[in-house]
């Protein structure tokens, strides 16, 4: 193909996206468009996969049977969210064995909150809260995205995450009208999730190399900075509701341009976390390895089987 | 060893409605397909009735013939009901 056909290759398909018309896996599209939905798509699957490990800690401790089926059926839809993600990945040419390599590699990123440990029960009202409403937050806008499976995938995922986010603030709504021990274990994990939450919106837009394309391309609608305060604004009178105290000292309502005012992130934290050099990134790591390694003759057999029962058919 | 072929996952919401294609999956045996099919996409009784596709099994068109294939009914208008000319006065027609 020369290079001008390319170019008006390229018109048409930008067009189209402008058109608010949908992008279909066998549609001719740019090679970046494709490589960037691989990353994208995939990054989010990852998260939402590795998302299950600091809850899944916690389902045998649950300290109800409410509790426990809620946070189970929670923990399920985010396999759910995985698998319709991964999907929607494949159909851009690349296979599942793929994926799971470049995570396994740690060449591929997933969302660095998920490096925090789970340290007590509270923390399962305060990943439901903060950390499902900041995805929550950063998938909305996901739904009307330009290529066709991830935005239907995310129309699903959407719809299941509000229950998530309900379970947890409801968790932490008891705790916070409980015991004094209970509530100091409310504040505690607010404490601790806060600032990774708001992290988990990006990096701040001076920082951010892909916003200008992500526009584009409807990956993103809002910039990091906007997304962020939306969250805080949100969440800020959520907390007060319930009597927790936000743990920025800093933060204040401005009555000028009617959000709130709040300190400075970490972004060294932050930056570390997303190197490796979090608390919990080695042992996610090695349980998703584990996971795929050890379940490798179990994939085998059922392999085998399959095989077996197709041959049986064929000579019957 | 070899990997898990991936089928694609037709649902029907309730009866009296078409089974529709909402996503694909994994699985070594159509049996195993229809049960995670199950688990991945009915959580919440989005389904009565569930189909699993072998996704190499699905021959599909190809957008570069789309011209081909589709622009020719483009020019038929006279296969809508709104290009005959009809009276006023003509009702329910
Ligand atoms: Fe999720
Ligand atoms: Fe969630």
């Amino acid at each position: 193909m020369s290079e001008i056909e390319m170019k008006e290759l390229e018109a048409i398909f930008d067009q189209k996206i402008a058109n608010d018309e949908k992008i279909e896996p066998k549609d001719w599209m740019p090679e970046k468009y494709r490589k960037t939905h691989i990353r994208q798509i995939s990054q989010h699957a990852h998260s939402e996969i590795v998302g299950m490990l600091p809850e899944g800690n916690w389902i045998t401790r649950a300290p109800s049977l409410r509790r426990k089926v809620a946070l189970l059926a929670k923990v399920q839809d985010e396999a759910g969210h995985g698998l319709y993600l991964y999907s929607a990945c494949e159909t851009l040419g690349v296979t599942r064995e793929e994926l799971y390599e470049q995570l396994h590699s740690g060449e591929a990123k997933y969302s660095s909150i998920f490096n925090y440990p789970t340290v007590t029960w509270a923390d399962m009202g305060a990943i439901g809260w903060l950390v499902d409403g900041a995805a929550i937050i950063n998938q909305v806008p996901l739904t009307a995205t330009s290529f066709g499976p991830y935005a239907r995938a995310m129309v699903r995922v959407c719809k299941e995450e509000s229950f998530h986010q309900r379970q947890g603030f409801e968790i932490m709504m008891t705790l916070a009208s409980g015991t004094q021990e209970q509530k100091d274990m409310a504040q505690d994990a607010l404490n601790r999730w806060w600032w990774p939450s708001l992290m988990m919106l990006g990096p701040t837009d001076a920082e951010s190399v892909h916003t200008e394309q992500s526009m584009k391309w409807k990956l993103k609608r809002k910039t990091n900075d906007e997304l962020r305060q939306q969250f805080i604004d949100q969440t800020v009178p959520q907390a007060e509701l319930i009597g927790l105290t936000i743990p920025d000292p800093n933060l204040k309502w401005n009555e000028e341009t009617k959000r709130y005012d709040f300190g400075a992130l970490d972004w060294d934290e932050f930056w570390q976390v997303v190197k490796g050099h979090g608390p919990c990134n080695k042992a996610r790591m090695d349980a998703r390895k584990n996971a795929w390694s050890k379940g490798e003759w179990v994939r085998d057999a059922a392999m085998a089987y399959a095989e077996k029962q197709e041959l049986k058919l064929e000579t019957a | 060893m070899k990997n898990w072929p991936l089928w694609e996952v037709f649902v029907r919401s309730k009866n009296g409605l078409e089974h529709r294609h909402c996503g694909s999956l994994h699985a070594s045996d159509a049996t195993m397909a229809l049960e995670n099919a199950r688990d991945v996409y009915t959580r919440r009784m989005e389904g009565v009735s569930i189909w699993v596709v072998p996704s190499k099994e699905i021959t599909a068109s190809n957008p570069d013939d789309s011209a081909e294939l589709f622009d020719p009914a483009k020019d038929k208008a006279y296969r809508h009901p709104t290009f005959y000319e009809l009276p006023e006065e003509l009702k329910h027609m």
